[in-house]
């Protein structure tokens, strides 16, 4: 109980002193977990940070702390970035959960903003990417595009993010080619050139034609450029240098909108703690360009999914649908709600081999 | 024309001189990194140096080097003594990850279950999971004669993806909404290693650390083992004239580095770290090894040097957060202290000498 009053008087302390000392400023702090440079994860967030300063120039001290790891230095970093009185901090690996949980109750004044997790508190928000929607629209050009009706995707982590963008990738693929058939490679990192390559390699020799990665390197495309006659996407990044071709669309994270909008309301003190999960209509998730490469019909089909997505009319995730077992699951016309995507943990009907645990 | 001459014996006089003189080189060419990196060199020396032990929030950070400094002291303590044998366990990280998922894996079995028998049976697991991982290399090398130094390095492979294997499988939290990644201990009262007093960092980890150091200078100073340790490392054959059996001895050495290592890992994961998931294991068992020779193997000199470490990974983030440096130019400031003080034990076993070689 000491520590708690002690640190919240220092806190409180820092806070009026920051206050003090730049009237106006807001001072943002972001805890990434690999390098700001890694081409992935963490360059994505670093340069929506940047992005935000840019927009908001002097208004705004940015703070970065890069390669924290998960667990008790998070604890600590974030505890430093709060005692030096940082009003708004953005924690954006999923293992800084409950780190960050911790660090926001001995800080009741700062705010925090955890990326794609699940827990909430009075200053605590969690925010994440309905990146399933991308999955559905780069589904139904995998589905047109393979000619031998195998599509792979090598994945990362058998979290629920992994397993919902398998699915929806599968079930748009199989709408728009019933006989589609998908090959899942689990490679338990989520950056790894080497091991990506070896897995498109290996995807490319089971007879795969069009490859979906939720790694963040850009290596399966290098691979597929290099074996040529097989397409993929980019993942995380346009990665536009590998288009027309094999790349011929791709998902894009774009957190700097989110990251302006939330510093936005602390300027204005109208900030609240909420769980955030927004789609390819608020922003976050982006489709790049499709490559010229998609027949034109198959475009203005993707175009069209795209659109009923951002209004509404569609969900990328509704009923019919079995699990893999055959059990029912979402029944004629039903949607799937934010609860049972949020942990999902199985695989549709029709996807082969199991989640590993 | 300087030349090195091999003294006859090691000096006595650099080599307790070395690590300090080590800290001040790496002080200056550090500032000298900074400036070319057109950071203001004495601010940052300060912010790490500093300012993590008298600066304005210093209340807090004290305890945070004991929490940083704790499985550092710990894990070395034990490598140390190995180290002086010539027994080599690099893998103390494979240890340390092992410890803690046998440690966590009984509190995980008997949650939520409340009882005081839990957290000492938890460091017994702890403590025994680490002592087993390091039998391996242990029973290899005394009966098949293997590198300890490999297997216990490639032990850690194993061990990191067993722990990614248990936190997407059996220690996954059920309640975590098919997140990797096992309940948080912090949050089972019977399990948690929570601070001892509020405010001071310390757990029961840092208590098990100066226990060790104490236990370790007791051990080399009063005890036959630690004599067998400290002759089998000078002197070999003369070990063997007076008795002591190597394969003991090797098996003695690692599995007492390997518990401690073990006792580390569920010390961390039952308390600042709180749950095992793929990223539990951050390098203590590496960091180590630097902190074991840092501290010249001697316990004291290893709950220095480990205070020491600590401090530049505090200050280090500190001054990432404060004055915008690279977390790789912090990393090139620690592999700079290394480089020092290795540099710096040329003089502990070489004399320079200017001039042409004498003729004898």
């Amino acid at each position: 109980m000491k520590r708690r009053t002690l640190l919240a008087s220092a806190a409180a302390a820092a806070l009026i002193a920051g206050k003090v000392s730049a009237q106006d400023k807001v001072k943002v702090g972001f805890v990434l977990v690999g390098p700001k440079n890694d081409g992935g994860w963490s360059q994505h967030h670093y340069e929506s940070a940047v992005k935000m300063k840019e927009h908001f120039g002097d208004a705004v001290e940015l703070v970065v702390q890069e390669s924290v790891p998960e667990g008790a230095d998070a604890e600590r970093v974030l505890t430093q970035m709060a005692l030096a009185g940082t009003d708004l901090i953005f924690t954006t690996s999923f293992g800084y959960m409950d780190a960050t949980a911790n660090v926001a109750a001995k800080f009741p004044k700062v705010k925090f903003e955890h990326a794609t997790g699940y827990k909430t508190a009075a200053n605590m928000g969690n925010y994440s990417a309905r990146f399933y929607e991308g999955r559905a629209v780069m589904g139904h050009i995998a589905g047109k595009m393979t000619k031998s009706n195998k599509i792979g995707y090598i994945a990362s982590f058998p979290i629920p993010e992994v397993i919902r963008g398998i699915n929806s990738t599968y079930i748009h693929a199989k709408k728009a080619n019933p006989d589609v058939t998908i090959s899942v490679v689990w490679l338990f990192t989520w950056f790894d050139p080497a091991k990506e390559a070896d897995a498109t390699q290996a995807l490319i020799d089971q007879g795969v034609d069009v490859i979906l990665a939720h790694t963040d390197s850009t290596a399966p495309l290098a691979k597929m450029k290099e074996h040529g006659g097989v397409y993929g996407f980019g993942q995380a990044a346009d990665m536009a240098e590998y288009a027309p071709e094999p790349r011929i669309s791709s998902i894009i994270d774009e957190w700097a909108p989110y990251y302006i909008s939330q510093v936005q309301s602390v300027m204005d003190g109208t900030w609240e703690a909420k769980a955030t999960w927004d789609g390819i209509a608020e922003g976050m998730v982006g489709i790049g360009e499709f490559s010229d490469v998609i027949p034109e019909d198959v475009r203005a089909e993707a175009e069209a999914l795209k659109q009923s997505i951002i209004d509404k009319s569609y969900h990328p995730f509704t009923g019919p649908l079995n699990k893999q077992d055959g059990s029912p699951w979402l029944a004629e016309g039903e949607v799937a709600d934010d609860g049972a995507l949020a942990g999902l943990d199985f695989y549709v009907e029709g996807v082969t081999g199991d989640i590993p645990n | 024309m300087i030349r090195l001459d091999r003294r006859p014996d090691p000096s006595r006089a650099w080599s307790l001189a070395t690590p300090p003189l080590a800290v001040l080189a790496t002080m200056i060419a550090g500032g000298l990194l900074f400036a070319a990196l057109g950071k203001p060199p004495v601010e940052a020396i300060r912010t790490i140096f500093w300012d993590p032990v008298f600066g304005e929030f210093a209340f807090y950070y004290r305890g945070q080097l004991l929490v940083k400094a704790g499985p550092l002291i710990l894990i070395a303590t034990g490598l140390s003594l190995g180290f002086r044998a010539g027994v080599w366990n690099i893998g103390a990280e494979g240890q340390y990850i092992i410890g803690a998922l046998c440690g966590a894996g009984v509190a995980l079995a008997a949650y939520p279950m409340e009882s005081a028998f839990l957290f000492p049976l938890m460091v017994v697991a702890g403590a025994l999971g680490g002592w087993a991982w390091a039998m391996i290399p242990g029973i290899l090398r005394t009966k098949f004669n293997t590198n300890e130094i490999l297997t216990s390095l490639l032990l850690v492979y194993v061990a990191e993806q067993l722990m990614a294997k248990m936190s997407f499988g059996l220690l996954r939290n059920p309640e975590g909404s098919g997140f990797p990644g096992s309940r948080n201990l912090q949050q089972y009262p019977s399990a948690a290693n929570s601070e001892l007093i509020a405010g001071t960092g310390m757990h029961w980890g840092i208590v098990a650390a100066f226990v060790a150091v104490i236990f370790a200078h007791v051990l080399l100073n009063r005890h036959i083992m630690g004599f067998n340790i400290r002759l089998a490392g000078q002197a070999p054959r003369a070990a063997k004239f007076s008795g002591v059996q190597p394969a003991r001895l090797i098996l003695f050495c690692l599995g007492i580095s390997g518990a401690l290592a073990g006792m580390a890992g569920l010390f961390e994961v039952a308390g600042p770290a709180g749950q095992i998931t793929p990223s539990f294991n951050v390098g203590y068992g590496f960091t180590a090894i630097i902190v074991a020779f840092l501290g010249r193997l001697h316990p004291v000199g290893i709950l220095l040097a480990g205070l020491l470490m600590a401090l530049t990974y505090v200050g280090g983030e500190a001054a990432q957060a404060n004055l915008g440096l690279p977390a790789a130019a912090i990393q090139a400031f620690q592999g700079m202290l290394l480089f020092f003080l290795l540099a710096g034990d040329v003089l502990t076993n070489f004399r320079l000498r200017l001039g042409r070689p004498e003729v004898a």
